[in-house]
């Protein structure tokens, strides 16, 4: 089943056009990324399929419903962490979470919430008392009170410690394991990388690359072969390499890069045994999602901070 | 839960809040009881000879009781949604199924409790320490006064809190809003000597028949039940625009 399907989505401000033909496809118990520079359309697309914003033409559904239409139902369904939101500041922990519980035809009881949020310590806290983290772990507790099937979190560890985000990042993991879908938008690409099955990178208002975040640049993803050169050997003693891949030799290291490392790694291992030496520090590795991201973006960048500091201001 | 059991819930919750928050609690008490205490004590015991030599905490006490319901529907239904609004609460609650009027009727309906309380104080304080005579016959007019007159500042409390751009400008845009009207509309001293254009011009806004309707109920020349029909036309009147100017004006989020 899809969770969310959104066709040729467009978002226009007066004469800014903010989303400009989005398409996306969420399936239900998936955990999704979306990824962006600031002033992208990341927050403007999350915001119409939450049924915050109209949207200026094409086709959305979320849970079978159009949030343009059907709010009330939809709602009942999905749960919302937005990026800055206050909660009344001088109710306790759980009175505040029993006051939105109230608020859905089913909800799950307090103290399962204050648990898969860590918040049982806090319960008869006053908010205005609590944490920047903590009050983030509440905004998720808030968004789970009506047992939602479908979670947006909306930069939900930005200003979070390293600890305090290892303990969020279990938290949403929980959420995967009780099935839920989540839509996740993160600055975050180490997040992206352990959080979402599938991300989507949005340049722009446009989505330039999708896929799961390991092998998102898809086929023509370089992975780099690292080795250094064997005592003694020089670099025009290295064996012919197929086609595709490049070496680049700098001093004694030696860099390859290419699309399918299996056929150049015989080759190179091969040679060496055959000869009876090693290539010492030899390692294979993947583009990171955050070095795919950064290429992804490059042009953008100079935009994005112009954006950004538009936004600023 | 029905839509009526939600807003029922959130009125016990916003007085939780509103009782632990002290400042919205002693902006709305401490004031109209400070206004009370000193204007009262000034003045117990003086007759106003314009208004046939009634007492002046005749006149006095109610005047307070209707700038009690204005801080207590108006000034701080303003304050508490424009803050909300700033916090994100309001956005917050959008992302939930709860009806838009479950939700602001949640607001309303414990801006009245508020309303009721602080109206007991104050004829309480006029009755026990200044000797205010409470008539039993005039209580329909007190009561249908009372009742619409906090339909009518809730809903322009409402209205305005959308004009404040954001929190921190509240408490100016709404105090300026309103304190004018309360000063030309005989709340603290009777207006009989006042310019005619004076008297013109408040008798166009909703404070003047809030004061006056309540006054009018105490006033021990009033026949009862005591009901002033004019004073409540005009009410009714603000009633409507109040709605109207909340359905425009309401926001649910700040403009970026």
């Amino acid at each position: 089943m899809t969770a969310i399907q959104v066709r040729g989505l467009r978002k226009s401000y007066g004469a800014n056009e903010a989303v400009r033909g989005i398409d996306l496809d969420v399936e239900e118990g998936e955990v999704f990324g979306l990824l962006g520079p600031n002033g992208a359309g990341k927050t403007t697309t999350v915001e119409i399929l939450e049924g915050y914003r109209s949207r200026s033409a094409g086709e959305v559904s979320v849970l079978g419903h159009d949030p343009a239409k059907t709010q009330r139902e939809l709602k009942e369904r999905i749960g919302v962490v937005l990026q800055e939101t206050g909660v009344e500041r001088y109710l306790t922990v759980t009175e505040v979470i029993d006051l939105y519980r109230g608020y859905y035809r089913k909800s799950r009881p307090v103290d399962d919430l204050l648990a898969l949020t860590g918040l049982e310590a806090q319960r008869q806290q006053r908010v205005k008392t609590l944490s920047g983290g903590q009050k983030r772990r509440l905004d998720l507790a808030l968004a789970l009170a009506g047992d939602p099937e479908l979670l947006f979190l909306d930069e939900p560890t930005t200003g979070f410690d390293p600890t305090a985000r290892r303990g969020a990042w279990d938290v949403i993991r929980g959420l995967r394991e009780l099935g839920k879908t989540v839509l996740l938008t993160t600055h975050y690409m180490d997040e992206a990388q352990v959080l979402a099955d599938r991300v989507a990178v949005i340049v722009g208002g446009v989505i330039v690359a999708e896929g799961p975040p390991d092998n998102l640049a898809g086929s023509e993803s370089a992975t780099e072969i690292h080795f250094t050169l064997p005592p003694g050997t020089g670099a025009d003693a290295l064996p012919e390499l197929a086609s595709p891949a490049k070496a680049q030799v700098q001093g004694d290291s030696v860099l390859v890069t290419v699309a399918d490392p299996t056929q150049v790694l015989n080759t190179l291992t091969g040679w060496a045994l055959g000869r009876g030496l090693t290539l010492p520090d030899l390692t294979v590795t993947r583009p990171r999602l955050e070095d795919v991201y950064l290429e992804l973006t490059k042009d953008t960048a100079a935009v994005a901070v112009a954006v950004a500091e538009e936004g600023a201001k | 839960m029905s839509d009526i059991a939600i807003a029922a819930r959130q009125v016990k919750f916003e007085q939780k809040s509103f009782w632990r928050n002290p400042a919205a609690a002693v902006f709305t008490f401490a004031f109209p009881l400070m206004f009370l205490l000193i204007f009262g004590s000034l003045n117990s015991g003086q007759n106003i000879d314009t208004r046939g030599g009634i007492s002046f905490v005749t006149f006095f006490v109610p005047g307070i009781a209707a700038f009690g319901l204005i801080s207590a529907c108006y000034t701080n239904i303003a304050m508490k949604m424009a803050i909300s609004r700033d916090l994100g609460i309001l956005k917050r609650i959008k992302g939930t199924p709860v009806p838009t009027w479950s939700y602001l009727a949640g607001q309303i309906g414990s801006s009245i409790v508020t309303t009721i309380e602080i109206i007991t104080l104050t004829l309480g304080v006029g009755v026990l320490v200044y000797g205010v005579d409470f008539r039993w016959d005039t209580l329909p007019g007190l009561l249908l006064t009372v009742a619409l007159g906090a339909a009518c500042f809730c809903a322009l409390g409402l209205a305005i809190s959308g004009v404040c751009p954001n929190g921190d400008a509240a408490p100016a845009i709404v105090n300026f809003s309103v304190f004018p009207l309360i000063f030309v509309s005989g709340i603290f001293f009777p207006l009989d000597g006042a310019p005619s254009w004076l008297l013109s011009v408040a008798k166009l806004f909703p404070v003047q028949h809030l004061a006056n309707g309540l006054q009018y109920a105490f006033d021990p020349r009033t026949a009862a039940p005591g009901v002033n029909g004019g004073d409540l036309a005009v009410l009714a009147v603000w009633i409507v625009i109040g709605s109207v100017l909340a359905l425009r004006l309401f926001k649910w989020e700040n403009e970026r």
